[in-house]
């Protein structure tokens, strides 16, 4: 492999993308807003859920239960409805996330020491949301359980009475509870492989397209420098947007960065390496910029989006999609990422999915170089 | 150097795309040292011979050999010894003069001092002294033609191939064109070039016509000229031309006969009797400024003559007659 004719391959693809000044601005303004768009769009927070309940026993202690809704953090407005028909269609349309039935014999059985069960109704459609809500409402009921039983117990003449067992959720990682903090992490994996692999996937196509490839190759250049030398001002660019993603979650989102810096750099580099070579790759086959950009967005925006664990959860999903994201790049960077910022994580623990990403970016790399050919069919 | 290194052979050579034949068994030899020119009509398969010569095509079967190396084996080596211009003067139009100079000699790994003389002596053959830093976008076509050429030889090969390096350029550039392509063979270059312009190929040394991907003559310009034609060649101008075309195409004595410009160019088995017989056949029609005049052949009398012939026999001309 020849220095110079990589380093004149380098020179003149630095030359090409400072001068089209179109593509710089994508270049530099579309993951700033690719991250604020996804990073605030995107929530899978349930703040305010809204309530509709339907009493019943409209006792004391009914109202007590319902005030304990209205003053959580988790729920929202909390409504009455006149039917058991009203309260469903009210869950039906989507006015409220969750409804409740109190029974008429509430107040009583709770006097007499037993257990009541209260109705709940949630929409289910969205299995994440609902499973939430059951959650917080559960926790309320709870709270709220317990603070009966201590009532009791005080009034029984047990001062200073203390609930036998306090369950004390101590959420690790994601103190707030914030979703933003898992999601983030996860667009910076998506931000960059879509703007890494499209990039890439322009620039073998074009020159083939402008006649300007025919000429090349004509040259003893190999197809290792082109490939190398093309590599380096895109990878270059590709670390600004890299770290101009980390610096948004980090600055504008908060996202609490724990790791190692130099994990985070070593990870993002494994994986920018990956995108570009899957983008010279579909170059190099389709040696047309309008199918190269198109394959490039199908094979990284869907899978990223949807296999990477980025917006659900790989765990959540069949047996044979759990197969398919291991062949996902995105999905050992977006573990990566939320191990580093979030878990603090570092070279140590990190070592496998490191190896893993390396073993993607070799292998791709060695097909993307392998398809690049010396001869006009 | 020696002459081989400096040659073109070419035995039986065949380039099959699926079921079109592109080049059909073609042989040759451009010798060291010459100006060996490749004529004919679009698609007649000239581009494809010169993509094979320079390992951008494998063929499909037959032998070729640039610079004593074979170029189905030895690719690579044969991209040292050559340059290539292709067709659409293939630079980079968002780059500057220099830049495009300064690519193309780290390419041939031309650096240092020699970089510095080549990049001046590019500058002052295109005439663009001054206009380093334009973009390439903003020249036009004899510029941009001459700055290729120079960045196709910077390395100072002993063999040069050129695809079409005139096409849409003005007649001035051209001229000028040819110039340096002849200064070249003055320095002991090698220069293989296609053409479609009868009028380039005169300064060719020597030249191969191919029509439909054959080779149907081989020789110099004048070899090419004498021999082609069945007889002598007649210039006829008359009014119509039309009526004048079919009277003398229904002659016995005429072999050939097809408008060029205002005129009819008639090849005749003899000058004497079968000119006469002509101005007699068209006065008596009635036919109005009728003058018949013998002329020389030129190559695209010789040409049609061959293409012509080939149609009636389906023969190919033994280059080696020739």
């Amino acid at each position: 492999m020849n220095l110079r004719r990589t380093a004149a391959i380098a020179r003149k693809e630095s030359i090409q993308i400072l001068r089209d000044v179109r593509s710089l601005l994508i270049v530099v303004s579309m993951p700033a807003m690719l991250m604020l768009l996804m990073g605030y769009g995107i929530s899978l927070d349930q703040k305010h859920v809204p309530v509709c309940f339907f009493d019943r026993d409209s006792s004391q202690e009914s109202r007590d239960l319902l005030n304990r809704f209205r003053f959580s953090k988790y729920f929202g407005f909390v409504t009455a409805t006149p039917t058991y028909r009203a309260l469903v269609s009210a869950v039906d349309s989507g006015r409220c996330s969750l409804g409740l039935v109190i029974p008429n014999d509430f107040a009583e059985r709770m006097r007499e020491g037993g257990t009541v069960a209260l109705g709940g109704i949630v929409d289910a459609t969205d299995d994440n949301t609902a499973n939430v809500v059951f959650t917080y409402a559960e926790s309320v009921i709870a709270d709220f359980s317990q603070s009966v039983e201590l009532n009791y117990l005080e009034r029984a003449g047990l001062k200073n009475a203390v609930g036998t067992l306090a369950i004390e959720p101590r959420v690790w990682f994601n103190e707030s509870l914030e979703s933003r903090n898992f999601i983030v992490p996860g667009v910076v994996a998506l931000v960059m492989a879509v703007i890494g692999a499209f990039l890439a996937s322009l620039t073998i196509a074009r020159e083939w397209e402008r006649g300007t490839m025919e000429q090349l190759i004509s040259t003893p250049v190999k197809p290792l420098e082109v490939t190398l030398g093309k590599l380096l001002p895109y990878f270059a660019v590709g670390m600004g947007d890299t770290v101009i993603c980390i610096l948004v979650a980090v600055f504008w989102f908060k996202v609490p960065m724990r790791g190692s810096w130099p994990t985070l750099i070593t990870a993002s580099m494994m994986f920018l390496l990956t995108v570009l070579m899957l983008g010279f790759w579909i170059s190099a086959a389709t040696r047309s910029q309008l199918l190269a950009s198109q394959f490039s967005l199908l094979a990284t925006l869907l899978p990223s989006f949807l296999l990477s664990g980025f917006g659900f959860l790989i765990a959540q999903t069949p047996a044979v999609v759990r197969a398919m994201s291991y062949l996902v790049p995105a999905r050992y960077y977006v573990l990566l990422l939320k191990d580093i910022f979030l878990k603090g994580a570092g070279m140590a623990s990190e070592m496998w999915l490191l190896v893993a990403l390396g073993l993607f970016a070799a292998f791709i790399s060695f097909v993307a170089m392998r398809s690049f050919h010396k001869t006009l069919q | 150097m020696a002459d081989q290194q400096r040659s073109v052979s070419v035995s039986n050579l065949v380039k099959r795309f699926g079921s079109f034949v592109a080049v059909d068994h073609i042989t040759f030899e451009a010798r060291a040292g010459e100006v060996f020119g490749f004529l004919g009509p679009n698609g007649s398969g000239k581009s494809t011979t010169i993509r094979i010569l320079c390992g951008l095509l494998r063929p499909t079967s037959g032998e070729a050999y640039v610079a004593g190396l074979s170029v189905a084996a030895q690719p690579e080596l044969i991209r040292r010894r050559i340059g290539y211009m292709s067709q659409k003067f293939s630079l980079y139009n968002d780059l500057t003069v220099v830049e495009n100079v300064r690519f193309f000699a780290g390419m041939y790994n031309v650096a240092g001092d020699e970089l510095r003389r080549r990049l001046a002596w590019v500058l002052e053959m295109a005439g663009l002294a001054g206009r380093e830093h334009s973009l390439t976008a903003t020249l036009s076509g004899g510029w941009k033609q001459r700055l290729a050429l120079g960045c196709a030889i910077l390395h100072r090969p002993p063999i040069v191939f050129l695809d079409e390096p005139t096409s849409g350029v003005d007649p001035l550039a051209r001229r000028r064109f040819w110039e340096l392509i002849q200064q070249l063979r003055s320095d002991g270059v090698t220069v293989f070039v296609t053409t479609h312009y009868m009028d380039e190929a005169e300064y060719c040394n020597r030249l191969a016509l191919i029509h439909r991907g054959r080779l149907i003559a081989l020789g110099t310009p004048a070899q090419l000229k004498q021999s082609a034609l069945s007889g002598d060649l007649l210039l006829v101008e008359a009014i119509p031309l039309g009526t004048a075309l079919e009277v003398i195409r229904r002659l016995p004595t005429v072999r050939d006969a097809a408008v060029f410009g205002n005129a009819l160019h008639v090849v005749v088995s003899d000058v004497e009797s079968g000119g006469e017989r002509l101005l007699g056949e068209l006065t008596a029609r009635g036919l109005a400024g009728v003058r018949i005049q013998r002329i020389q052949p030129g190559l695209e009398d010789a040409f049609v003559a061959l293409t012509g012939q080939k149609r009636e026999n389906k023969e190919v001309i033994d280059p080696k007659s020739l």
